[in-house]
């Protein structure tokens, strides 16, 4: 049953990974604007070539 | 009318305004106005007609004056302006109002097509912020701001760039805590579980170790989390003041100490689930509670009315934009139609027609003469003019007014909420109990006696009823946003439920400028609106000053003979004929009683010819009849700094015996606090720089405005004009709301005193504990967001 203690310390060292991650992209700005990026996904791209349309 | 709406509804490509009776063609699609059909030929000629594709009429009105930007060329002014700057590229943040709809993403961060120098550009959309890098080579800030206003998005630029500052200024730790706090959380409770189940006798050894990875997750939770809660107790005690964190914090202590001692003596495992969940659960309601808007401002004073620069007349002839805070004593200065004037300064050319209802409350635009001094603050509307300055801007009439002692004053005299009086006999009768627990014990056994008081402090702390309140109120603001009324914090919906008197100003308050309109009744020929705008000319009653701005563009005739008649109105002589312009018992002899209280007649009859009547409809708010329904509970005063000739029209509304006119703004203010004085909670609803220190001083102070992206001054609330007839809506919700806060209240002191049952016997388990503490969080925030629902659903505000 000795796993349990390297299991453990695993998935403490995973979690602070995350949290790490975390810290990051707060620094990053990723959560300044959370409202934006979900219109942006809809709208289109311009086809690149115009005569191709 | 009835043919109109048959036929197919005319409205501008562009901006979707109704133009049925004029409009302008281009490619098949039509305009209200030359403006919107300029945007849209710059769109089309770059290709970017998709701007229409995502949304009908994306674009706002361009009918509107011009605004100049060649203040921007200043490199002081750019360098205020500007994010980053170097030789190659400029990076600058634009607050646009006009932001409203995916298209405006869109076109924003397509401006490079319109102009290849522009490298980036990026929408913040509920900020309405776009930031932008340009080459600075190939273009300027003044090329940039431009290209803007071609295409329909005008940037706000003034002074105290208010809404960037507070962007940076929110940053802080709490949402590192949250996360932290929810880490220590997940894995505490984690390795808390084997212990609630149970550890058989050979694995003993993995309950130390348990114990002792629970004991590390808690210090970050006390030493970073929670740090917050000791601080603010401290002060607090130092102060004098018992309030809910003295509990909180006196709980964490107790909490993370037992558990050390019962780890490391080996006699338990301690509440670590309880700590942490605790500290995580409190900075979660700290998270609700802060509720940012980040498009309005509460703090907004009058740098952001004035504009960035002003243009100098040099002496040499030639003009150039000055920035503000450099105007000299002795500059003259031009200023065109719709511009404000920013300093106190003499008239020296030109017409001055300055309108002051912003500064005063007058509603009507002041004439000046040549010599005479305008005080800053007036909107000069008419032609452009040139004055001398006679004060800086830090020391003119406004500015002084503005840094009036009265004015900036911190308000001490808020209510207290509910929970600030509730938590001080919290806290009182909570160390009474444990204190109590401790010595009942002692005699019997020192362990027990301790393990007791401390359970008390556990067990009893007060992490329901510290959220009970930040979750209702955030609900509840939520829930007024939706209805256009945003609050600046929670504690006003308590204010806002507790107000028993409301004083309302006039101009701009419950009148909107320029709102009115004019129905014409009967056959005018255009000559004989010539002779009635011609003796209307004469007249400065505001009804004849309607008159004339509605035929602005008649011919003036010579006046021969002009008589009038207070209150009734005026006869005049002109070209050979007599006009009589005034009320129906003036010109008919008799008159019906008025059957619409919120219109007023103006008949008209030429050389004993009866012509007709125009039928103004009075520019009150709509919903302004609310006043009379909240007649019954409150009080309601109206306090105008405008002459007093609507005295008659808003007697309809108004009790007569409060409504007062022809008060300053240091009277307003004295006023308030003559209210305040006589135990009265008082709400004031202004909207213009002299309602400010009104606004402050009263209990709860709302700025009213039809848009809340212009300027309004430092208030706790902004209301849209569109939500005015809600008031009394909003008051009963307010009820509502801390009636919920009332509810949620006893909840969570019947679990404490379910918990302190166990704890006063000192026989408290962990898993009690590690139960009752989240399961009395989640019914307080769930009983608190379902009840302000339901009662906002009952008042038809969702």
């Amino acid at each position: 049953m000795s796993i349990i203690y390297f299991l453990i310390g695993c998935s403490v060292i995973l979690a602070l990974i995350f949290l790490g991650a975390f810290f990051w992209a707060q620094r990053n700005g990723q959560h300044d604007d959370l409202y934006t990026p979900s219109i942006r996904i809809l709208l289109d791209d311009e086809p690149k070539d115009e005569e191709e349309k | 009318m009835k043919d109109n709406n048959i036929k197919a509804e005319v409205r501008c490509y562009h901006c979707g305004n109704d133009c049925e009776d004029e409009h302008i063609e281009l490619d098949e699609k039509v305009f209200c106005c030359a403006g919107c059909r300029e945007v849209y030929s710059i769109l089309s000629q770059s290709g970017l007609c998709n701007y229409y594709g995502y949304n009908q009429h994306p674009g706002s009105t361009r009918d509107k004056p011009d605004t100049r930007f060649d203040y921007l060329k200043e490199p002081s002014i750019i360098r205020d302006l500007v994010d980053y700057a170097d030789d190659k590229f400029t990076i600058v943040t634009f607050y646009i109002p006009a932001i409203h709809c995916s298209s405006c993403i869109w076109l924003l961060e397509h401006l490079n097509k319109l102009n290849p120098a522009i490298y980036y550009s990026r929408v913040d959309f509920l900020r309405k912020q776009v930031n932008i890098r340009f080459d600075n080579k190939a273009t300027s800030l003044h090329g940039v701001v431009e290209l803007l206003d071609h295409i329909g998005y005008e940037p706000l630029i003034s002074l105290q760039d208010v809404v960037k500052k507070q962007a940076k200024g929110s940053k802080d730790n709490l949402v590192k805590k949250i996360a932290v706090a929810g880490f220590c959380f997940g894995n505490v409770m984690l390795l808390s579980f084997p212990e609630y189940l149970g550890i058989s006798g050979y694995e003993q050894s993995f309950k130390v170790f348990f114990g002792w990875l629970n004991l590390a997750f808690c210090l970050p939770i006390v030493l970073y989390c929670g740090t917050d809660y000791f601080r603010s107790a401290w002060t607090n005690l130092k102060n004098k003041v018992l309030n809910i964190d003295l509990p909180l914090a006196l709980g964490i202590a107790v909490l993370f100490v037992r558990t050390a001692v019962e780890v490391i003596t080996h006699t338990g495992s301690g509440f670590a689930d309880t700590c942490c969940g605790l500290v995580f659960f409190l900075l979660v309601g700290k998270f609700v509670q802060r509720k940012t808007y980040y498009h309005l401002s509460f703090e907004r004073d009058y740098r952001s009315f004035f504009p960035v620069a002003v243009q100098v007349i040099e002496k040499e002839g030639g003009e150039r934009s000055v920035p503000l805070s450099e105007i000299q004593v002795g500059q003259r200065i031009l200023i065109r139609n719709n511009e404000i004037i920013p300093a106190d300064a003499i008239l020296l050319k030109g017409e001055g027609k300055v309108d002051f209802s912003f500064v005063t409350g007058e509603s009507v635009p002041v004439n000046k003469i040549l010599g005479e001094i305008v005080y800053a603050g007036g909107r000069q509307t008419g032609e452009a003019v040139e004055l001398e300055v006679v004060k800086p801007v830090s020391q003119s009439y406004l500015t002084r007014l503005w840094n009036n002692e009265a004015f900036t004053r911190t308000q001490e005299n808020r209510m207290k909420t509910f929970s600030e009086k509730v938590s001080k006999y919290f806290t009182i009768v909570l160390l009474a109990i444990a204190f109590g627990s401790l010595f009942f014990w002692l005699p019997f056994s020192y362990h027990r006696a301790l393990s007791a008081f401390t359970a008390v402090l556990i067990i009893a702390c007060p992490c329901a009823l510290a959220l009970s309140t930040p979750f209702t109120m955030s609900a509840a603001l939520s829930i007024l946003d939706k209805n256009f009324f945003y609050l600046k914090n929670t504690a006003v919906v308590e204010q806002l439920a507790k107000i028993d008197t409301i004083v309302l100003d006039k101009t701009g308050t419950i009148t909107i400028t320029g709102g009115n309109s004019i129905t014409v009744h009967g056959e005018i020929s255009s000559y004989e609106k010539d002779l009635v705008y011609s003796a209307c000319t004469n007249s400065a009653h505001p009804l004849s000053r309607l008159i004339c701005q509605y035929w602005n563009n008649q011919h003036k005739i010579n006046t021969t003979g002009y008589f009038e008649l207070p209150g009734r109105g005026i006869t005049a002589e002109i070209d050979g004929h007599v006009v009589n312009v005034g009320s129906e018992k003036f010109i008919k002899g008799s008159s019906l009683p008025n059957t619409s209280p919120d219109s007023t007649e103006v008949h008209i009859r030429i050389n004993d010819h009866y012509i007709g009547y125009l039928s103004i409809q009075q520019h009150y708010r709509d919903g302004i009849g609310i006043v009379k329904n909240l007649n019954a509970s409150y009080k309601i005063f109206l306090l105008s700094g405008d002459h007093g000739h609507e005295r008659e029209a808003l007697s309809a509304i108004f009790n007569r015996d409060f409504m007062f006119f022809e008060r300053s703004p240091q009277e307003k203010l004295d006023f308030i606090k003559k209210l305040q004085s006589r135990g009265r909670k008082v709400m004031m609803i202004g909207d213009g720089l002299n309602d400010a220190g009104a606004l402050k001083q009263s209990d709860l102070g709302i700025a009213i405005t039809d848009n809340v992206n212009n300027f309004s001054p430092g208030s706790d609330a902004i209301l849209d004009g569109r939500s005015l007839k809600r008031l009394p809506t909003f008051f009963q919700f307010a009820r509502d709301a801390t009636r919920v806060v009332y509810g949620s209240f006893i909840i969570s002191l019947t679990y404490n005193i379910i918990g302190l049952s166990y704890a006063v016997t000192g026989k408290l388990s962990p898993l009690i504990a590690a139960i009752l503490m989240p399961l009395s969080t989640v019914t307080i925030i769930s009983f608190t967001s379902i009840a302000t629902r339901v009662a906002a659903k009952k008042r038809h505000l969702l």
